[in-house]
């Protein structure tokens, strides 16, 4: 239930950004670049915490593994979009759908923290295809065609491929615990 | 008879290993695919997987007789022993398939 608000605040912020800029400061009706690549290191990042607390408390050799590769995956394209904001010279400009991933993914893991062992295994496999569902999405959708410099274009299409492969592990992982 | 049949193994090996027929094919894993997707070898060739990506990949068969992870700018090969029709994936991004046609 959690998920499907989450996913679906999400989702409204993204469809909303538009609307929200053009009261802002920026001109343009869609996200910019720089809103795009801080949009895309955030929900690197908020994945990354997510695993670090998988790996604190899971005991499960496939929870752990998958977290694993979360770790490595999520860390490698994130320093790949740092090298890339600082060779545009872009800033990554916080807004708020960045906020809305990382709030959503922090109140994830304050549930979390509170489940042991198999409950805990399952509500994070649980999460992690729920949330690599969103982001997906929202990287085809809304965060793919906005983006106007083509090398972050290309980053972020990557991307969206190396994390629907995490979104179909995270479904074989999903899959042990129902 | 266990002699005999080892004995016929190292001339078949011997014969099926013969560098004249050997060969490498290379096969990159780009883009989050392998390239290309499909490959035809015989026994004793070598596949040579070049991972030009920015994470890890696996080249893991299906029927589990092969399971290989190769780190980002790393080449890893292997050495086709058994001749057959093996369907590949990556363990990390499912969504990664190939296949490899081994003739003998």
């Amino acid at each position: 239930m959690m998920l499907k608000l989450f996913a679906a605040a999400f989702a409204a912020v993204l469809l909303i950004g538009g609307a929200a800029d053009a009261q802002g400061t920026n001109s343009g009706a869609k996200l910019n670049d720089a809103q795009i690549a801080h949009i895309a290191y955030t929900a690197g990042l908020a994945d990354i915490a997510n695993a670090r607390q998988a790996l604190k408390k899971s005991k499960n050799k496939d929870i752990r593994a998958f977290a694993q590769e979360m770790l490595r995956d999520h860390k490698a394209v994130n320093d790949k979009a740092l090298a890339l904001v600082k060779k545009l010279k872009v800033t990554p400009q916080n807004n708020d759908t960045s906020k809305a991933i990382a709030k959503g993914q922090a109140d994830k893991r304050a549930e979390l923290a509170k489940l042991k062992g198999k409950a805990f295994d399952k509500a994070y496999a649980d999460n992690e295809v729920a949330y690599h569902k969103t982001v997906n999405s929202a990287l085809e959708s809304t965060l793919i065609p906005s983006a106007t410099n083509p090398e972050l274009k290309s980053l972020l299409e990557t991307g969206l491929k190396i994390f629907q492969g995490h979104e179909q592990h995270a479904e074989h992982v999903a899959a042990e615990f129902k | 008879m266990r002699a005999g049949m080892i004995v016929l193994v190292a001339a078949l090996s011997a014969v099926l290993v013969a560098p004249a027929g050997a060969k490498t094919v290379t096969v990159m894993m780009d883009n989050v695919a392998y390239v290309p997707v499909n490959i035809s070898a015989r026994v004793g060739d070598v596949i040579e997987w070049k991972n030009v990506d920015l994470v890890a990949h696996t080249a893991t068969a299906r029927d589990k007789s092969f399971d290989i992870t190769i780190l980002p700018n790393k080449t890893r090969t292997l050495t086709l022993k058994k001749a057959g029709e093996f369907d590949y994936y990556c363990k990390f991004h499912p969504n990664m398939t190939g296949h490899i046609s081994v003739k003998p």
